[in-house]
């Protein structure tokens, strides 16, 4: 999209880094109450699910205890194991129960959250739109959201548990002896440690590698859309090797951050059962230290008890670095989405312009404007007027600032200095829709959709209730697309694939045309519409639109002096001033830089005229 | 009213999202996929080979781990009564340390290994589909959303990605720890050993039943994010208009629709894939059980010991941890299969047809070129270019001029071999294109596009393109005779100002560089399809000398409405509805007065003033 001119892009220092870790926090507040509540509901089986398996080992050792002595029927034996299964399947339940919400309530918050990116980015004018590149956007609504789903999911499978666990393993061991309480201490500050420093490493792994995706979209993004000249110029070569610098960045990325995490497990696992040894040890010391029978016993029993709320413990761990590992992945995605969602689209205005007596009058107040970070104004002092009705036309070398300027009538972006009016209330305070309303803007470069012929020219909305058939079928006559569409099989109805691939350059111009023309808009916007039209279709359709569309204000960008030779205004710019303002006739008379460019196109006799 | 209209946008959003009316049929085909991606992976045979090693080492090592721990349980328990052998209980802790010292070594390098193993295949995937891309005929990306094809990169080779680095570990060690404690088993007690393997086959089975369920969600989950992805690519491209034509509810309806799909795959496929685990766990819990029951039974019958119990209670316990650990890793190769299958549909694309075997040659070209009966249509029953026949002499500028859409670019694609004609064909010195390989044919002509494009890079590699001999001298001169210098001079980092496809220069300075980069290229023939529509026709001018002074002794093509640009051309043909209706130079087609020079008078032609 040609929005802006001249300028390098600029490449805003995103402050990512520091809101990496708080990003899963915060998109907790993303929950709406109900899926707190059923979060809640998560938590309060996921109790009674590890009750349950706590009473499982209980009942095993029941039925060890059972069989180690003798004597007892099998019966008794039957009816423990009964009540095992009976834990088993309430446990099963439970995970049943754990496993709807969870999976409907990370569902829905990616659904949620893709929605409000999705909306956000909807918001957003030029100037926030091309901070972030559409590229990223793209990976930011897709696979970053996707990371944020997956962790919460397991977050809510397994992390809700951790803490049950841990109470409930803490509770029991805070009873038993000293020696094993720091032994379990130590085992675990020793695990936490080796987590902690794995994420500090891996975290900015993890960045690197979400910014590769971006990478990723992009390079093929970009020899999908340019695929003609990449195959005319033979550079497949070029944009595979493109592609493959980012495809060994992420790779590289992605092979360091597992093989951090490959780290941790091990180590976890070597620190758990490590304790456990540790604690029969040291049982075994305190036990011939007793040097009593009954002492050695209550020793001994107490050594049970550790190992067995221990084991406890070691679950939450176990559920610890099945988490983990997603865990950094997904907060950099989070603090991703949330960059987007943070960003404050300019602040929309109130004015719904309903109420005003003039109708598509368009004027620039000593209007400058300077693109973000960039060196010099792209516009400078420009002030005109365009009356309801009348054409103003644009006309200037390359990078002029023509479409810098129409930008702002639009409010893609928003002057620097001085005012733009339209109806004479300045932009900024229009509500952008009502604005739109307003507008029938035509692009440099026909943007089609997939869908059909009618789906294009009816789209979106104007605020009058939308589009019936005779208001499309009038666009289409105007805009000069009635011979090629009755043409094609399905007339209005005929498909259209992405980006309109299968319609020639002029044919897709002339439905953004129809698009402009089907909004019925105050005000008609043309930015070098017609360049794409052979002269003959540009003069009908010009001729059809000041026919039908006489009360409408035109503002038009053109390169072809033919195209705009009538109109009742022309602004000559030349490095974003205006050079010269006057109807045809009368720059002729006094303006070099139009004289120039009239020269290149007409013949002796008309620039006589 | 709006809603026929959102309606129309609806369908419009779903066209390239039919794969999701596909997703039912579409369950079978595990063995198909997993064939296809161990061919992936037969590169990394040797590091996948070498981490099951470890996982079976991993496993046996874990095997002794319980009765170790019995034992060191059996001299505490011995000691309490006085006389605590400290020697053994130092030993047996000495073996167990070593024991897990050993498997923490063995996970790590296992883990490691594979980290190594399964990013390398994923890299080797989107390097395929990425070149893929480029060997794929043109006419495929008319009918998928590229949002779609970029998703199979990202989405698609990322699940496979983390899926299989998550789960092959586990499932190599987990069926070690299985086989294991299942040949122990069989090994102590054959009833029992069935007794459980019963029960635990209860709990496999409905897993089964569950999971033959859920491959439909992944498919449909991974299916919906490529929807996803196509949409929000389209609007995400066309943001400003989607702005300016308030179409942001529409597109929001749109993405409404296809967010709601993917949520209910998503929750559907994850549901599904969280209750396998307890489901084995369960089944676990039940072969404890019977077997102890069982194992009782036999105790009292006086056929076994109950020590051997104690024992067996050991192995099952491995034996169902085993289990469930296997079936653990079945949603993730579930989704892995569903993602792969993605993967593997663009892979599997019919490609352009292989040209290696061609020994034409198109050296030192002349640059004479004959369009023979041409006919062609994009779609077999609509002919867009009917019986096209010309000759054209080597050196001649030929323009080719009509209304638009009556087949001037089509004309392009053909002579480019972006498409291949269906009937006729055109050769280059004699040669027919089709007998020469693509890139031959691409080779011949210097190309600038109605769409000026872009990609991220500096000026100077955006002009020097594919040319890496251009020096800074020449692409400055080139940047000069066209207009473009001193603006590529005015920006920050001037020739290494690093542009991209989104924004930075106007439509008219994008086409200027890829004027540059034509003229840099100078390739024996030249093809300009408007190339300079959206530049003022001051710099045209200038452009124009530069052109002439390139177009010297080589063939050209050249389209344009500005009548000025070809008034010079050695043969003007007008087409219209892809016939050619009129062809000759400009004077003898003025004089003819037919469609030619209509057109040239439309261009003149003074509008009518306001009354």
């Amino acid at each position: 999209m040609g929005t802006s001119t001249g300028e390098a892009k600029i490449h805003y220092n995103r402050q990512t880094q520091s809101r990496n870790g708080v990003g899963l926090l915060k998109i907790i507040r993303y929950l709406k109450a109900r899926e707190l509540l059923q979060v809640l509901t998560v938590f309060a089986f996921a109790v009674l699910q590890v009750r349950l398996d706590l009473l499982i080992p209980e009942y095993m050792r029941r039925i060890t205890h059972l069989v180690q002595t003798p004597g007892n029927p099998v019966s008794d034996i039957v009816a423990a194991g009964g009540f095992m299964l009976l834990c088993a399947l309430g446990s099963l339940a439970c995970v049943f129960i754990i496993s709807f919400f969870a999976s409907k309530t990370s569902a829905a918050l990616s659904m949620r959250l893709r929605e409000m990116l999705f909306t956000k980015v909807g918001d957003f004018s030029m100037k926030e739109f091309s901070r972030f590149s559409a590229s990223s956007l793209i990976t930011r609504s897709t696979n970053d959201i996707t990371q944020v789903q997956q962790f919460a999911m397991s977050g809510m499978q397994m992390l809700l548990k951790v803490p049950i666990l841990a109470v409930g393993g803490i509770i029991g061991i805070a009873g038993s002896g000293l020696e094993w309480t720091a032994a379990a201490s130590i085992a675990f500050g020793f695990v936490l440690a080796v987590v902690a420093i794995c994420l500090a490493v891996v975290l900015p792994q993890f960045k690197k590698m979400q910014e590769f995706v971006d990478k990723l979209s992009l390079t093929v993004r970009e020899s999908l859309v340019g695929r003609h000249v990449v195959r005319a110029y033979n550079a497949e070569d070029f944009h595979e090797e493109k592609f493959e610098a980012a495809n060994n960045g992420f790779t590289r990325a992605d092979q360091a951050t597992n093989r951090a995490m490959a780290v941790m497990g091990p180590v976890m696992s070597l620190g758990t059962n490590g304790v456990v040894v540790a604690v029969y040890v040291i049982g075994a010391f305190l036990i011939s230290a007793a040097g009593q029978t009954a002492a050695a016993l209550a020793v001994f029993s107490n050594m049970v008890v550790m190992s067995f709320y221990l084991a406890l413990l070691f679950n939450a761990v176990k559920f610890i670095t099945k988490v983990v590992p997603r865990m950094p992945r997904a907060a950099v995605s989070a603090a991703r989405i949330i960059e987007v969602l943070e960003t404050e689209a300019g602040e929309d205005g109130v004015v719904n312009g309903e109420e005003a007596c003039k109708h598509g009058e368009v004027e620039f107040r000593g209007v400058s404007f300077r693109y973000p970070g960039a060196a010099g104004n792209a516009l400078e002092d420009i002030s005109f007027t365009a009356k309801q009705g009348e054409t103003v036309a644009f006309i200037g070398s390359t990078g002029s600032g023509k479409t810098t300027l129409l930008n702002l009538v639009m409010r893609f972006f928003e002057a620097a200095k001085g005012e733009v009016l339209i109806d004479s209330v300045d932009v900024r305070y229009y509500r952008q829709e009502a604005l739109n309303n307003k507008i029938g803007y035509v692009p440099q470069k026909a943007v089609l959709f997939q869908g059909t012929i009618g789906s294009n020219i009816a789209y979106g909305e104007n605020g009058k209730g939308g589009y019936s058939p005779e208001d499309i079928a009038r666009a289409v006559k105007i805009a000069r697309a009635e011979e090629f569409v009755s043409k094609l099989d399905g007339g209005i109805n005929s498909g259209i694939s992405q980006r309109g691939a299968n319609l020639s350059g002029g044919q897709k111009q002339r439905i953004g045309i129809a698009r402009a023309v089907c909004r019925n808009p105050e005000i008609l916007i043309f930015d070098d519409a017609f360049s794409a039209l052979d002269y003959k279709t540009d003069r009908e359709l010009r001729g059809e639109l000041k026919a039908k569309t006489s009360n409408t204000t035109k503002l038009i960008v053109a390169q072809r002096i033919g195209t705009i030779m009538d109109a009742d205004q022309i602004i000559v710019l030349d490095g974003g001033k205006i050079a010269g303002m006057g109807t045809h006739a009368e720059l002729l008379k006094s303006c070099r830089i139009y004289r120039e460019i009239a020269a290149s196109q007409l013949s002796e006799e008309e620039l006589a005229l | 009213m709006s809603e026929h209209n959102s309606d129309k946008r609806l369908k419009g959003a779903s066209m390239g999202t039919n794969h999701f009316a596909g997703v039912a049929e579409d369950v079978g085909g595990y063995g198909e996929t997993w064939r296809k991606l161990a061919a992936h992976c037969k590169k990394h045979l040797p590091l996948i080979v070498f981490a099951l090693i470890l996982a079976v080492a991993g496993s046996i090592l874990q095997i002794l781990v319980p009765g170790r721990l019995q034992a060191l349980t059996d001299i505490i328990q011995e000691g309490i009564a006085g006389g605590l052998d400290m020697d053994a209980v130092i030993s047996v802790a000495v073996v167990l340390g070593v024991i897990f010292a050993c498997t923490a070594l063995l996970s790590f390098l296992q883990s490691y290994t594979l980290a190594g193993a399964t990013a390398q295949i994923s890299e080797n995937l989107r390097s395929q589909i990425s070149r893929k891309i480029n060997k794929l005929p043109l006419k495929y990306f008319g009918r998928v959303s590229l949002g779609n094809v970029m998703s199979h990169i990202t989405n698609d080779v990322d699940t496979v990605g983390q899926a299989l680095n998550q789960n092959i570990g586990t499932l190599m060690s987990a069926s070690a720890l299985f086989i294991g404690s299942l040949g122990m088993m069989l090994w102590s007690n054959w009833i029992m050993a069935l007794t459980a393997i019963f029960a635990s086959a209860i709990g496999f089975l409905s897993s089964k039943a569950v999971l033959s369920h859920s491959k439909k969600f992944f498919k449909a989950q991974q299916n919906g994010l490529g929807a996803i992805g196509g949409h929000v690519e389209e609007v995400y491209s066309g943001h400003s208009v989607v702005k300016a034509y308030n179409g942001t509810k529409a597109a929001k309806e749109a993405f409404a629709e296809l967010n709601g799909r993917l949520y209910a795959a998503t929750w559907k496929a994850q549901f599904v894939s969280g209750f396998i685990t307890p489901l084995m766990q369960f089944s676990g819990t039940l072969a404890y059980v019977s077997v102890v029951v069982v194992g009782a039974a036999l105790v009292m019958r006086g056929q076994i010991s109950f020590g051997l119990i104690v024992a067996f209670i050991m192995y099952v316990n491995q034996f169902t941890q085993g289990l469930t650990h296997i079936a653990e890793t079945f949603p993730g190769i579930q989704s892995t299969t569903a993602a792969s299958e993605r993967v593997f549909e663009i892979l599997d694309e019919d490609e352009l047809s292989d040209e290696s075997h061609k020994t034409q040659r198109l050296s030192s070209v002349r640059g004479e070129v004959t369009f023979k009966n041409l006919s062609f249509g994009y779609d077999k029953d609509k002919t867009i270019i009917h019986d096209f026949s010309a000759e054209v002499k080597p050196g001649q500028k030929i323009a080719i001029v009509g209304p638009t859409g009556a087949g001037k670019t089509t004309l392009v694609n053909l002579l480019m071999r972006f498409y291949e004609p269906d009937g006729g064909e055109i050769c280059i010195d004699g040669v027919p294109i089709s007998q020469a390989t693509r890139g031959d044919v691409h080779s011949q002509f210097s190309m600038v596009l109605q769409d000026a494009w872009l990609f991220e890079g500096t000026v100077r590699e955006n002009i020097a393109y594919k040319n890496k001999g251009a020096t800074d001298e020449k692409i400055a001169e080139v940047c000069t005779a066209i207009g473009l210098h001193s603006f590529i001079a005015s920006l920050p980092n001037g020739y290494d100002t690093v542009l991209n496809d989104e924004a930075a220069l106007s439509e008219g300075q994008k086409q200027l560089v890829t004027i540059a980069r034509a003229m840099i290229h100078a390739a024996p023939m030249l093809i300009l399809d408007e190339a300079t529509s959206s530049v003022d026709t001051r710099t045209e001018a200038l452009i124009q000398g530069a052109m002439d002074m390139l177009m010297e002794g080589r063939t050209s093509f050249v389209i344009a409405h500005r009548l000025s640009t070809i008034k010079n051309a050695d043969l003007i043909v007008v087409l219209k509805d892809g016939n050619i209706v009129e062809s000759g130079v400009h004077g003898e087609l003025l004089l003819q007065n037919g469609p030619y020079a209509e057109l040239h008078r439309s261009q003149f032609e003074l509008p009518a003033r306001p009354a």
